[in-house]
């Protein structure tokens, strides 16, 4: 009795189906179906996919400039660590360059200084010999005219004369000596 | 007995409603008692297939990566179902159910909220004939699952042996084949179906029993608004069950398939 109230029955029975509504709504579905199935969502999961790789690329190629920057940055560290370096060797160099002057400058100044004083101490030494060779004769000539007027005559032996000269000088040079 | 709407434009409200407003005349041929080719029920059926269809269409002829807010609503439609349904049930494996489920749902929840749009005011599934086939649709689909993943005989021996101690299996087997194979679709069908038919009838007595008070006596007129007040509250609940009983669809049909693949029972 169920099944006939679809046909006609004058009381539907809501837990019967009507089978022309089935038919309808299977049709209906199918269709629906059909087209998201196939077109739609399909097409959606390729859309997520396709996101994901762009993100995905993204992070990878954000990772990779990470990367590059990471590597140009021990670059120039490196780079600087060694400029520093150089620089610092440069210094020292030349440090060690001006210490080398300097003591050749120092070195060259004594010896010039040395020199000089050497010079100075012959020169010195010639000119006191010369003077002293003339004072020599020239005291000596002094000394015997001075005799010669004091005792008033001349001296005629000429070997006393030359002792006694003798005598006086050296009596003379030690008290210059003293 | 005519459909609601002509009691209303007629004035004299047949109180209390039957399940007679639920069988509305049909359209071609018109005023028809008992063709249903082409009532109103139907042409909300393919309303809700060409609104689907043409929403979906259009906001997906061109994607983009980067979504306009058309498509984006699409998406997240079906990124719902497919996230928070399939995968979250049946684990990776679901995306491959994921248009089906997302389809249903669109469908379930589409027709169900024709029971509160204005002019049409009833779901095509307070008919049961609907929730019966989308039901009938989910018991093939789960055993054809089951069947492809681990074979009729493992599939079969999965669902109806549990692992218990044997003695008790001459009880367990018959429940288990009871409410996996007989029950399943019957309930998915009239769990839809009633609780569309209950909310619509709620809707038809708050509003008929308005119209009947006041025609009764006049004084009855601030019940007749209460009566009325307490329809537009029970609209809202009716939303809730609207797309509550889309997603337990939904759900249920992920669950059974989920149940059908794994491993163990």
């Amino acid at each position: 009795m169920f099944l006939l109230a679809a046909e006609g029955g004058e009381a539907h029975n809501p837990i019967v189906p009507i089978w022309q509504e089935l038919v309808v709504g299977g049709v209906a579905f199918a269709l629906l179906c059909f087209v998201l199935m196939k077109f739609v969502f399909p097409r959606m999961e390729q859309t997520f996919q396709a996101r994901v790789d762009a993100i995905e690329g993204g992070i990878k190629r954000a990772e990779a400039a990470q990367a590059e920057a990471n590597q140009l940055l021990e670059q120039y560290r490196a780079q600087l660590a060694e400029a520093r370096t150089d620089a610092a060797k440069i210094r020292d160099d030349a440090r060690a360059d001006a210490e080398g002057i300097r003591a050749d400058v120092l070195a060259k100044a004594r010896e010039e200084s040395e020199r000089i004083i050497a010079a100075g101490k012959e020169q010195l030494a010639a000119e006191r010999a010369t003077i002293v060779r003339e004072l020599r004769a020239e005291v000596g000539t002094i000394a015997v005219d001075l005799a010669s007027k004091i005792v008033g005559e001349s001296l005629a032996d000429e070997a006393r004369r030359k002792g006694t000269v003798e005598r006086f000088l050296s009596g003379l040079e030690s008290a210059g000596a003293r | 007995m005519n459909g609601a709407a002509n009691v209303l434009a007629q004035g004299e409200a047949a109180f209390p409603p039957s399940v007679e407003d639920f069988y509305l005349p049909s359209i071609v041929p018109w005023g028809a008692e008992n063709s249903y080719w082409f009532t109103k029920i139907t042409a909300m059926v393919w309303l809700a297939v060409g609104i689907l269809i043409i929403f979906f269409l259009a906001s997906y002829r061109k994607p983009q990566l980067v979504p306009t807010k058309k498509q984006w609503l699409a998406e997240s439609v079906y990124g719902f179902v497919r996230n928070n349904i399939a995968v979250d049930m049946i684990g990776h494996a679901g995306v491959r159910f994921a248009p089906y489920f997302t389809t249903l749902f669109c469908f379930i929840f589409l027709t169900n909220l024709f029971a509160i749009v204005p002019g049409l005011q009833i779901s095509p599934n307070s008919h049961i004939a609907f929730p019966a086939f989308l039901a009938v649709i989910s018991y093939v689909l789960f055993i054809y699952a089951g069947i492809k993943h681990h074979g009729a005989g493992k599939f079969i021996k999965n669902s109806l042996i549990p692992p218990a101690p044997w003695y008790i299996l001459p009880l367990l087997i018959p429940i288990e084949f009871f409410s996996t194979f007989l029950v399943r679709p019957f309930s998915l069908a009239v769990r839809l179906f009633a609780n569309m038919f209950a909310g619509h009838m709620l809707l038809l007595v708050f509003t008929l029993g308005g119209f009947a008070m006041i025609n009764a006596n006049a004084l009855l007129a601030p019940v007749s608004l209460l009566s009325w007040v307490m329809t537009i509250a029970l609209t809202f609940l009716e939303f809730l069950v609207i797309a509550l009983q889309a997603y337990v669809f939904t759900v249920l049909t992920a669950s059974y398939v989920q149940g059908a693949l794994a491993d163990e029972h």
